[in-house]
C-alpha cells in the first residue's frame, strides 16, 4: 500500500483521539456553562458536537476507504476482507466485526449528537447545553472504548497479501444492513436519555419536554424495529428451515430495548398531551437506553452463550459492564433524587386514553421483564445456585405471548378512548361488528384447517380486531357527516394519527402472520433422485438437475427445482449449498418463491451414499405478512415523525403564525 | 471440477438438522420425536435445539431419542432419559423445581403489583365527581342568567 494510505490511516487514527478530546470538552464545559448561567460556555456545547460528528465520520470513512481498497496493512482489514470480495461487502466488512461496528456506534452516537445541536434550536439553551453534554459524556465512554480495547487502525508491519475473508454468513445483503438500522436503533436511543437525564438535572418535566423527546424517541424506535425485521428475515431465508425467531440472548437483547421504546413513545404522548405519568416516562428513557447498553454487553462480552457471539472478549465485556453500571446506576441515583420535583398536571378518570396508556406500558415493561429474567436466568442460577440449565423457546413462548394477546386484545380498546374522561359506549358500538367478524373469521379458520390446534384461529380472531380497531377509530375520526365530508377530514387528520393507525395495523399483521405461519406450514424431507417429484401442500415439486459451479470467492452445489401445479409448470427455484474455501465454510442458500398469500421454500442437503440428495420443502403461508407487519409499523413510525407538531423548532421557524393561532 | 467436487465431498459432513434417514416410519411417532426434539438442547452447540443443529452429536441425540420412542417410552421417560444422562441442561423449558418458581412467576407476580400500582395512581388523580348538586346546579344558572 502506497505512502497516502498510510497517512490516511494515521490520520484517522488521530482524528478519533481528537474527537475524544472534543467529547471531554463538551461533556463538562457546557454542563459547568448551564449550572452558573455563562452563554459563551453553553454555547460550546453545539459546534463541539458538529466537530465530534466530523472527526469520527472522518475517521470511518478512512477505514471504509481501506476496505474498499484492501488494505492489509490493517489488521482488520487482513482479518475480515479478501481481494476476491464482491465491492458491497468490501464495504458492509466495515462493521461485520467487533473494532469496525463499534467506531459505526460511535459514528452514530455522535451523529446523533450533532442532529441535536441542529435541529434543537428551538430548545431552551440551558436544556439544549446540557442535553448536549450528557449526549457527550456517553461518547467518551464509547471512544475511550473504542481507542484503548478495540482499535480499528492497529497496524500490521509486514502487510500479507491476502485477507482472511469475511464470514461467509455476513456476505449477504439483509445481514450487512442490519447492523447500521440496529445500531440507529440502539444507539438513538441515547438521545431520549440525554434529554431525560437533562431533565433530572434541570428538575424540570413539562408539556414541551414530552414533544422534544417524542421525534427522537420515534426515530430509534423506527430503526430498531427495521432492524429487528431485517435481522429475522435474514435468518427466515438464510437458515436453511425458515426459524425467523429463535429467543437467542441476542435476539432477546433488541427486542427488550424495543419494547421499553414503544412504551418510552406511548407514555411521552402522555406527558406531551397531559403532562402526567412523568417520572415514570423519564424511568422509561433512562431503562430504554439501559436495556441498549445491556445488549451491547451480552452481544460482545461472551457471559451468555448465543449463536451470534462475535468477537467474544471477557476484557471488553468488563468494560462495557462498567459503562453500564456508570450510566445506568449514576442515572437512577439521579432520578430517585430528582424524581419527585416532577409535579403531575394532568387528571385523568380511570376510563381514559390516560388509563389505557397506563395499561399499554404496564403489559410492554412486565413482556419486557420476562424477556429480560429469562435471558438472564442461566447465569442466575449458574453463579448463585450452581445449577446449569437453560432458558429456550419453549419457555418465552409460553411466558411471553399472554402479554402480546393481552396487549393486542386491550389495544383497540385503550387507543379508542378519549383523553381525560372516555366512555366505553361509543366504543362498544364501533367495536361490535369487529369482534362479531373477529371471532367470525377466527371459527371459519378452525374449520377449514386440519388439525384443531388454537393458535391459527386465536391468531386470525387478535389481527382482525386489531386491525379494525385501528380502522374504526379512522372512521370515527371522520366525523358524521356524509362520505364527501368524511374523507376530506380523513385527508385533513393530522399526521401522527395516521402513523398511529398504520402502526397499530402493522401490529395486527405480524400477531396474525406470526401466529398463521406457526400454525399452517408445512414441512417435507426426503431423500429425491433427478426426475422425482411429490406433493406438497397444493404444488408438487421436481428435482430436475443437480450442478457443481464456481462463484466469485465461493464453490457452489446448485439445484434445479421445478414446481408445479397440476400438469402446469410454474416456475424453477435454484437452492444452493455454498462452500466458502478462504474462510473454510459451508453456507445454506434456500430458494425461496416469495407469495403474497405463502412462500414455498426449498433447500438442497448432502448427496447419499445409496444414490440421491437429500431434500426439503416447506410451504410457509402468510411468511412476508411478518416483515410487512414490521414495516407497516415503522412506516406509522414515519408518518407520525413527520407530523408538523413534532418538528423540532417548527415552533421558532414560524413565531408570528404561533403567535396569531390561540392557545389551544 | 473435480478438485471442486473433492472439495464438496470434504465438507459433505454439515448435515443439517433432521436427516432423510433419520425420520420413524410412523407419522404419529415421528411428530412426537419432533415436537419434543423441539424443547432438548443440544448439549455441544452455542444456543440450538437437537431438532435445528447440524452437531453430529444433536444427530445422535435424535437418532437415541427415536429409538427411546419406538421402545415404547412415554414422552416423559424419554426425556428424563436424556436429563439423567445431560443434566437439566438440555431442557429448553426448565422446570418448576426450586428456585425456579421465581423464573416462571415473578413476571405475572410483577403484572399483579404494577396493575395495583397503576390502578391506585389512577384512582388518587381521579378528578373529584363530576356531575353538579342541586345548588350548584342553581349557582350556576344564576351566574349564566345575569
Amino acid at each position: 500500500m502506497g505512502y497516502l494510505e498510510t497517512m490516511l490511516n494515521e490520520l484517522a487514527h488521530f482524528a478519533l483521539i481528537l474527537a475524544f478530546g472534543v467529547a471531554i470538552v463538551q461533556t463538562i464545559v457546557p454542563l459547568v456553562g448551564a449550572h452558573r448561567g455563562n452563554v459563551a460556555w453553553m454555547r460550546l456545547a453545539e459546534p463541539a458536537a458538529t466537530i465530534q460528528f466530523l472527526l469520527v465520520g472522518f475517521s470511518f470513512a478512512a477505514l471504509t476507504w481501506a476496505f474498499i481498497v484492501s488494505d492489509f496493512s490493517l489488521q482488520l482489514v487482513f482479518m475480515n476482507s479478501h481481494t476476491d470480495k464482491p465491492m458491497i461487502y468490501k464495504i458492509t466488512g466495515v462493521w461485520g466485526n467487533h473494532e469496525g461496528s463499534m467506531l459505526l456506534w460511535v459514528l452514530i452516537l455522535t451523529l446523533f449528537g450533532a442532529s441535536a445541536g441542529w435541529f434543537g434550536q428551538g430548545l431552551p439553551m440551558r436544556l439544549r447545553a446540557r442535553v448536549l453534554a450528557v449526549q457527550s459524556s456517553v461518547g467518551v465512554a464509547f471512544l475511550a472504548f473504542v481507542i484503548f480495547t478495540s482499535n480499528p487502525f492497529l497496524r500490521l508491519e509486514l502487510p500479507p497479501l491476502n485477507g482472511r475473508d469475511l464470514n461467509p454468513l455476513l456476505q449477504d445483503p439483509g445481514l450487512a444492513f442490519h447492523p447500521p438500522f440496529l445500531y440507529l436503533g440502539y444507539v438513538g436511543l441515547s438521545m431520549a436519555f440525554s434529554f431525560a437525564v437533562a431533565a433530572l438535572i434541570e428538575g424540570r418535566v413539562d408539556a414541551a419536554w414530552g414533544r422534544w423527546v417524542r421525534p427522537w424517541t420515534l426515530a430509534a424506535w423506527m430503526f430498531l424495529t427495521v432492524g429487528i425485521a431485517l435481522g429475522s428475515w435474514w435468518a427466515y431465508y438464510e437458515l436453511g428451515w425458515g426459524g425467523f425467531w429463535f429467543w437467542d440472548p441476542v435476539e432477546n437483547a433488541s427486542l427488550m430495548p424495543w419494547l421499553i421504546a414503544t412504551a418510552l413513545l406511548h407514555s411521552a404522548i402522555v406527558v406531551e398531551k397531559r403532562e402526567a405519568l412523568k417520572s415514570w416516562t423519564i424511568l422509561l428513557a433512562i431503562l430504554a437506553f439501559g436495556f441498549s447498553l445491556l445488549g451491547a454487553f451480552i452481544v460482545r462480552s461472551g457471559v451468555l452463550t448465543s449463536v451470534h457471539a462475535f468477537a467474544v472478549d471477557p476484557e471488553r465485556g468488563v468494560l462495557l459492564l462498567m459503562i453500564l453500571g456508570f450510566f445506568l446506576g449514576g442515572s437512577l441515583v439521579l432520578y430517585a433524587f430528582r424524581a419527585s420535583a416532577m409535579q403531575t398536571q394532568g387528571v385523568f378518570s380511570t376510563v381514559s386514553r390516560e388509563s389505557g396508556l397506563v395499561l399499554n406500558n404496564i403489559l410492554l415493561a412486565v413482556s419486557c421483564f420476562v424477556v429480560f429474567i429469562g435471558t438472564m436466568w442461566p447465569l442466575v442460577t449458574e453463579m448463585l445456585f450452581d445449577r446449569t440449565l437453560s432458558v429456550g423457546p419453549p419457555f418465552f413462548d409460553a411466558a411471553f405471548t399472554p402479554f402480546m394477546v393481552a396487549l393486542a386484545i386491550a389495544l383497540p380498546l385503550g387507543s379508542m378512548l378519549a383523553w381525560k374522561r372516555g366512555s366505553f359506549d361509543r366504543m362498544t358500538k364501533a367495536m361490535a361488528g369487529w369482534l362479531f367478524l373477529a371471532v367470525a373469521l377466527a371459527a371459519l379458520a378452525y374449520a377449514v384447517q386440519s388439525g384443531n390446534s388454537a393458535l391459527g384461529p386465536i391468531g386470525v380472531a387478535l389481527g382482525v380486531w386489531v386491525v379494525g380497531g385501528a380502522l374504526a377509530d379512522l372512521w370515527i375520526r371522520a366525523g358524521r357527516d356524509d362520505l364527501r365530508a368524511k374523507l376530506r377530514r380523513l385527508r385533513n387528520l393530522p399526521r401522527a394519527d395516521w402513523g398511529k393507525a398504520t402502526a397499530h395495523i402493522g401490529m395486527g399483521v405480524t400477531i396474525f402472520a406470526i401466529a398463521g405461519m406457526l400454525a399452517w406450514e408445512k414441512e417435507d424431507i426426503r431423500i429425491a433422485n433427478i426426475g422425482d417429484r411429490w406433493d406438497m401442500g397444493a404444488f408438487s415439486v421436481q428435482l430436475d438437475a443437480v450442478n457443481q459451479l464456481q462463484g466469485p470467492n465461493y464453490v457452489t452445489t446448485m439445484a434445479d427445482m421445478s414446481i408445479w401445479r397440476g400438469d402446469r409448470e410454474l416456475y424453477t427455484l435454484q437452492p444452493e449449498k455454498r462452500f466458502y474455501p478462504v474462510a473454510n465454510m459451508p453456507t445454506t442458500e434456500a430458494a425461496i418463491s416469495n407469495g403474497f398469500i405463502r412462500d414455498v421454500y426449498v433447500v438442497i442437503g448432502d448427496p447419499q451414499v445409496d444414490g440421491g440428495w437429500a431434500v426439503r420443502t416447506y410451504d410457509k403461508p402468510f411468511a412476508n405478512w411478518i416483515w410487512g407487519g414490521c414495516i407497516l409499523m415503522a412506516l406509522g413510525g414515519l408518518f407520525s415523525l413527520s407530523d408538523r407538531r413534532l418538528r423540532v423548532g417548527a415552533a421558532s421557524a414560524k413565531p408570528a403564525r404561533a403567535n396569531a393561532v390561540p392557545a389551544e | 471440477m473435480i478438485r471442486l467436487i473433492a472439495i464438496l465431498l470434504l465438507v459433505a459432513s454439515t448435515a443439517m438438522a433432521v436427516e432423510p434417514d433419520e425420520i420413524l416410519d410412523d407419522p404419529a411417532l415421528e411428530q412426537r420425536a419432533r415436537a419434543l426434539s423441539q424443547g432438548l438442547r443440544c448439549p455441544v452447540c452455542r444456543n440450538e435445539s437437537i431438532d435445528e443443529s447440524n452437531a453430529e452429536l444433536a444427530r445422535e441425540l435424535r437418532i437415541l431419542l427415536r429409538e427411546r420412542l419406538v421402545d415404547g417410552d412415554t414422552d416423559q421417560e424419554a426425556v428424563d432419559f436424556l436429563v439423567a444422562r445431560y443434566g437439566e441442561f438440555v431442557l429448553l423449558r426448565p422446570d418448576t423445581s426450586g428456585v425456579n418458581v421465581v423464573l416462571w412467576y415473578a413476571a405475572p407476580a410483577m403484572l399483579l403489583v404494577a396493575l395495583g400500582i397503576g390502578w391506585a395512581t389512577i384512582r388518587r388523580r381521579a378528578p373529584a365527581p363530576t356531575a353538579l348538586s342541586a345548588t350548584e346546579k342553581a349557582d350556576l344558572e344564576k351566574i349564566l342568567r345575569s
